[in-house]
């Protein structure tokens, strides 16, 4: 039950966070996307947790929710973070076996993903 | 050389453990000595080169060690020179005294390359390895008879159990004798670029990425590069990998089926030096009727390079896994309901386990392996210590599986009936349990039964123990320790798991940890490293990793239906 609430709180998070990504990447006009544009840094700030955004050449986006009282949690960390989760993605999308979409389900994207959350903690 | 543990020179006599002991004969046999037994002064220049040390260091190790005043070099110098080389790349001064203690092995970079280099007409390393073996042995015949030429008639158990530690995986950091099994898929995967580059020694063919890489992930051909090889015995890892290697293999690919691996790339993609596509692919092995997860998982596992397309050994690799796993369920599901009942899933793990261990598959399920005959074994399977229900359990075995196999195994059976029955009822008993675990450790509980089968000198086992990190891959990553040598349902103290270096091993880790440490600690891995288990990423995408494994094993469909591949494999054997 606590496990499903918080489950909820954060796909709520997310979902609302998508929002502010939308504002974000609506704005940048270059036709350049580097690695900085990628990365949207941080979305917006709560009382409980800080919302970082990242999104793809193709329009993928990534969103990390950290702690908010994981204050050692470094900016540069935030984006190897999701330099290596873009990384691990293209290798399942480069599975023709995968459908874009679909619920990943690659064991070597799931362990690359728990690594990092651990490293973070 | 029969120097016995000893070796002199000028007088000085220094002893050499078991394990160096082995290390320098092979070494030696591997510089050829001529008739008068003195090492031909090439190969042993080559093999000096390849430890790596400054000239001026080798040419003090060659003065030091007496051969400079006979003016060749004797078993007793060419030991003492060992010595010495490992000495200096211990960091101590090349002198007498420093090798009076105990020290690593010398580490000998690109010798299989050496031996590979000779035979630059193999079209595949696999291949060339086979004739680097055949002609080390002293024959070459083709893989079948690689493993009874590959066992060194000297040998005894010894030397297999040499053989053991070197299939570890090049990238788990076997540092010690444990740290053998893993397969680290993972690790091997990032580690695999580095290896490609040198498991390309095959000269003419350095577009063909070490086709060994691929389907041997789990032999793990140790690279010497690896830094923390110097404290493993490393050098004979290399010695034995290049000798035994890959015939040892359970997973490697036989010529009949490389054969037919390649013509069916040809359908795909007349040019054997081209990619396949991915979609291309997608819709080839959907053919082999294995459910999509498995495949995505399969080709996870096989396309190293993350490029989306398949090239010629990536596509031999997932074709193989196919077939494999394919193969071993058509003979698990015995009533072919699409589901394995318990003796079945006991009979599906033992072939997995055999297959890790070098039987390769029977065409029909053994005797022993019948569904009644494996529910009575495993309900009288006895713990660890017990001995008559074992070995009536071996004894049925090894008969089926020596039928099927090498002569070579004869050496390997006979020694160690006791063992391998114990092995295998403790496999049967925790099958079960095991079954998440296992699949995703094969690369860290190294499992040769050879290896394995040493009960009363397990340290010796662990130490020659080759996929697989134990437990990552290959994986090796080794499911084996866990495996063979694990106690019964009381619980020994939980090992470490060795993270296997390879991708897949990953996976195995994951799920070996989620599964629970009370699992782990079902296993009593050996310490010393065993070979770790061929991929068992295989294993855990046959068998959904998961704590439910069996019951989604039931589940999986129609995965026996390969017959029309297998039947065109068995026709292009010869």
């Amino acid at each position: 039950d606590n496990v499903c609430s918080g489950e909820l709180k954060f796909h709520y998070t997310v979902h609302t966070s998508l929002d502010v990504v939308e504002e974000k990447i609506s704005g940048v006009g270059k036709a350049l996307a580097d690695q900085r544009e990628l990365y949207l840094g941080l979305l917006y700030p709560t009382e409980d947790y800080k919302v970082y955004g990242y999104v793809t050449n193709s329009k993928v986006k990534f969103v990390i929710v950290v702690d908010s009282s994981n204050t050692s949690l470094r900016d540069n960390e935030i984006r190897s973070m999701f330099r290596k989760l873009h990384n691990s993605f293209t290798d399942v999308m480069c599975n023709p076996f995968y459908n874009p979409g679909d619920p990943i389900q690659s064991k070597a994207f799931d362990s690359i993903v728990s690594t990092m959350m651990v490293q973070a903690c | 050389m029969d120097q016995g543990s000893a070796a002199g020179t000028g007088g000085t006599f220094i002893s050499l453990s078991d394990t160096e002991q082995r290390c320098y004969s092979g070494l030696y046999a591997l510089c050829q000595p001529d008739s008068s037994g003195k090492p031909a002064a090439g190969k042993v220049a080559e093999l000096f080169r390849a430890s790596q040390l400054p000239a001026e260091t080798l040419h003090q190790v060659t003065e030091v060690c007496g051969a400079k005043r006979l003016g060749y070099f004797g078993c007793g110098q060419f030991y003492v020179a060992l010595k010495l080389m490992a000495a200096a790349q211990a960091g101590l001064p090349v002198r007498l005294e420093s090798i009076s203690g105990e020290l690593p092995l010398p580490v000998f970079v690109g010798i299989t390359n050496e031996l590979e280099m000779r035979y630059p007409n193999q079209p595949l390393t696999n291949e060339s390895q086979s004739h680097i073996l055949g002609s080390v042995a002293g024959s070459a015949p083709r893989p079948p008879a690689d493993r009874p030429v590959l066992r060194h008639p000297d040998t005894s158990m010894d030397k297999q159990e040499a053989w053991s530690p070197p299939q570890s995986p090049g990238i788990s950091p076997p540092r010690s004798p444990s740290a053998y099994r893993s397969y680290p898929y993972g690790a091997q995967r990032n580690g695999t670029d580095t290896l490609l580059a040198y498991d390309a020694k095959v000269p003419g063919r350095p577009s063909v990425p070490q086709e060994n890489s691929s389907p041997s992930h789990y032999s793990v051909k140790l690279q010497p590069e690896q830094p923390v090889i110097t404290h493993v015995a490393s050098v004979e890892r290399l010695v034995e990998r290049v000798e035994v290697d890959y015939s040892d293999d359970p997973w490697r690919i036989t010529e009949e089926q490389r054969e037919y691996y390649t013509n069916q790339f040809r359908s795909l993609q007349p040019d054997l030096s081209a990619l396949i596509m991915g979609t291309v692919a997608k819709n080839f092995f959907t053919k082999s009727k294995l459910s999509i997860p498995e495949l995505s998982h399969i080709w996870e596992l096989s396309d190293v390079d993350k490029d989306g397309a398949l090239t010629f050994p990536e596509f031999c690799t997932a074709f193989h896994l196919i077939v494999e796993l394919s193969h071993i369920w058509e003979l698990s599901d015995v009533d072919k309901d699409g589901a394995l009942t318990f003796p079945e899933f006991c009979t599906a793990f033992h072939l997995i386990v055999a297959r890790k261990n070098g039987y390769p598959l029977p065409e029909t399920l053994p005797a022993t392996l019948r569904p009644g005959f494996v529910e009575a074994g495993v309900v009288t399977a006895p713990p660890y210590e017990a001995t008559l229900p074992l070995i009536v359990f071996d004894d049925n075995m090894m008969p089926g599986a020596n039928q099927l196999k090498m002569g070579s195994v004869d050496l390997q059976v006979t020694s160690r009936p006791g063992v391998t029955a114990k092995q295998e009822a403790r496999d049967e008993s925790r099958k079960p349990e095991f079954s998440p675990k296992r699949i995703p450790e094969p690369h860290e509980k190294p499992i040769q039964h050879v290896s394995t089968l040493k009960p009363d000198s397990p340290q010796e086992l662990d130490a020659n123990m080759k996929s697989r990190t134990r437990p990552r891959s290959y994986s090796s990553t080794s499911i084996d320790d866990a495996m063979k040598k694990v106690e019964e349902p009381p619980t020994p103290p939980p090992r470490p798991q060795k993270t296997h270096s390879r991708a897949s091993s990953l996976d195995l880790n994951k799920l070996f940890q989620q599964s629970g440490q009370c699992a782990k600690s079902g296993w009593l891995p050996p310490p010393p490293a065993l070979p770790p288990r061929p991929p068992a990423t295989q294993i855990f995408s046959f068998l959904p990793g998961s704590e439910k494994s069996s019951q989604k094993a039931v589940q999986q469909p129609n995965f026996a239906d390969f017959s029309k591949y297998r039947e065109e494999v068995s026709r292009c054997s010869h």
